[in-house]
């Protein structure tokens, strides 16, 4: 802050001009999908392309919700999240709680064993938890999307770093108290490691809202997919129509935009805390 | 048990032990452990299993050695897709520097960094599947918003993603394009603990902008770099959204030309269910990533600066 007080007005005048120019070539693609959703086909299809819709239409949202069954899957999207976020937090919590402050033999190894997990590409995992969804007869349902996403040595990881970083006399506190570690970790830890649990959730609603090939070999019949596959699919049968396409995608994305906008302080503690992506 | 009665009661406290049984510690990690071995440590065995068999689409496979290795080393189509995968990952690294230099930009500005870091994240956040769609329509041939802009300045426009000479690196830009939000927060961090200190005193030496970004941006921020790029490889390996919703059109033969290891993954995989052969396709992958991985550790000694 300091040295930028210092400078000269004109190179902070040039740095935003830059960043300004590079921003605006980064959010181009959005700005041409918003306007191209509210053009007719034939003028999408124009050469040279127009700017502004000549007869703003909303045609292609309607023929978004006719052919995508939208409703349907975007509460099959939204209950895939909710039970992945909620089935992570429980998990990695508790988990991350044993590993960072409870004593027990064979821990050190079973973490060991947990983050060697973090290195294996998520693929070779697929043919396995297909079979094991195939054989509980799961297939083609919610819980199906979310039961793999539940389970992350990431999440486990990030919960132990937390809870690592609170300081041991408030736990010594609690058991003087004569509270035992199940009601230690509810009443005293975890409320102290929200600002993690937020950056898991997010970052957990992130990964599960995108996620497509999952899904792809999970739903093989159709029932029960989420917006990502039938928003693909919409490709296959409107290839060329695509103000459909952007209005697709636009509806399609917005709900973890909104989430993002107001929750950007979560994604961006997660992200930088833990340095995964997707 | 009886040793651990057997320890004074102040030792106990001290080790930061909580209760008097470990079994609390196995209570807590049981449904982590039950979930991580049957959805990842069991099938990640059994796919490793599954790479040396020969895997029917009904019945039980029977155990054939190597063949699906050494089938892969003669498939033309497997040497493609390992190609495409390693142009993807390089054209992502050039997404790196770009990102260094941009988050420094970011960094210097004394007003707007919130609002910066929100635009260049948005196409984090948004559906892969819905990026991709937008981009395809920009990179059509006929009305194409990027052939037109290249007409302004007299350059003849392509069929980006509809011919395999430059479908890769129109996939690459828009890979580039997605990654840059998770890079520039990652390198924003490790530019705030960068101590102001440092500027204010070879600025007193009369250190100029440029040369303080090369010798105390740079070095300090190296460690943020290397984890970007290893992290930057990892993921680019794995690619496959882009290819999948980009390419795959019922007449698009470019997608012959540009799949990825991850594409034809599933292909061989869950759409012929040959999974003997896509099992050895990814145990390769993670043999790649792991080697890729690995080199750059080791030269991480060359560039990296821990202090």
């Amino acid at each position: 802050m300091t040295e930028a007080r210092r400078r000269p007005k004109g190179a902070d005048l040039l740095l935003h001009l830059a960043l300004t120019l590079t921003a605006a070539l980064m959010v181009a693609p959005f700005a041409w999908q918003l306007l191209t959703a509210f053009k007719t086909t034939a003028e999408a299809s124009q050469a040279p392309p127009t700017f502004w819709p000549a007869d703003p239409t909303g045609d292609a949202f309607a023929t978004f919700f006719d052919s995508v069954p939208v409703w349907s899957q975007f509460t099959v999207s939204a209950a895939a999240l909710a039970l992945r976020v909620a089935g992570q937090l429980a998990v990695a919590a508790l988990a991350g709680y044993a590993f960072a402050r409870l004593r027990f033999p064979g821990r050190t190894v079973l973490f060991g064993l947990f983050i060697a997990m973090l290195m294996v590409p998520s693929q070779l995992f697929l043919i396995g938890q297909f079979e094991l969804i195939r054989d509980l007869k799961l297939l083609d349902t919610v819980p199906a999307l979310a039961i793999p996403g539940m389970f992350s040595a990431f999440g486990i990881f990030l919960m132990r770093q937390a809870f690592m970083s609170i300081p041991p006399a408030y736990e010594e506190a609690a058991r003087l108290d004569g509270a035992g570690p199940l009601r230690t970790f509810r009443t005293v830890m975890l409320p102290m490691v929200r600002p993690t649990l937020g950056a898991l959730a997010v970052l957990t609603s992130l990964y599960s809202w995108n996620d497509l090939l999952w899904p792809l070999i999970v739903s093989p019949r159709g029932d029960n997919r989420p917006l990502t596959v039938g928003l693909s699919g919409l490709q296959g049968q409107y290839g060329t129509d695509y103000p459909t396409l952007m209005a697709g995608a636009l509806v399609a994305s917005l709900p973890l935009i909104v989430i993002f906008l107001v929750l950007q302080r979560q994604f961006f503690n997660g992200i930088a805390s833990s340095g995964l992506k997707g | 048990m009886t040793a651990r009665a057997a320890r004074p009661p102040a030792r106990r406290r001290r080790a930061g032990g909580l209760g008097p049984s470990p079994l609390w510690g196995y209570a807590m990690i049981a449904p982590a452990f039950i979930g991580l071995a049957a959805l990842y440590l069991w099938p990640f065995l059994k796919t490793f299993a599954k790479s040396f068999m020969d895997t029917p689409a009904f019945g039980p496979g029977t155990w054939t050695g190597l063949d699906n290795y050494t089938g892969l080393l003669g498939d033309g189509d497997f040497w493609d897709a390992f190609a495409n995968s390693g142009v993807y990952t390089g054209i992502l690294l050039l997404g790196v520097p770009a990102a260094v230099v941009l988050a420094a930009m970011i960094q210097q500005i004394s007003r707007g960094r919130a609002v910066y870091r929100v635009l260049f994240f948005l196409p984090v956040v948004t559906l892969p599947v819905a990026v991709s769609m937008v981009w395809r329509f920009i990179y059509n041939g006929d009305f194409g918003l990027l052939n037109w802009a290249l007409s302004l300045v007299g350059v003849p426009g392509q069929y980006w993603v509809a011919d395999d000479t430059y479908a890769i690196y129109a996939i690459g830009a828009v890979g580039i394009w997605m990654s840059l939000g998770v890079n520039l927060i990652i390198l924003g961090a490790g530019l705030q603990a960068i101590p102001p200190e440092l500027y204010e005193a070879s600025a007193m030496d009369g250190a100029g902008r440029v040369r303080q970004f090369l010798r105390i941006t740079l070095p300090l921020l190296s460690p943020s770099v290397f984890l970007v790029t290893v992290l930057t490889v990892i993921s680019a390996l794995q690619m496959f959204d882009l290819v999948f919703v980009m390419l795959r059109s019922v007449d698009n033969t470019a997608l012959d030309g540009s799949k990825t290891i991850v594409y034809l993954f599933y292909e061989k995989a869950f759409v012929q269910f040959d999974q003997g052969y896509g099992a050895a396709i990814a145990v390769v992958l993670l043999l790649v990533i792991m080697l890729a991985t690995l080199l750059q550790f080791r030269l991480q000694r060359r560039w990296v600066f821990y202090d």
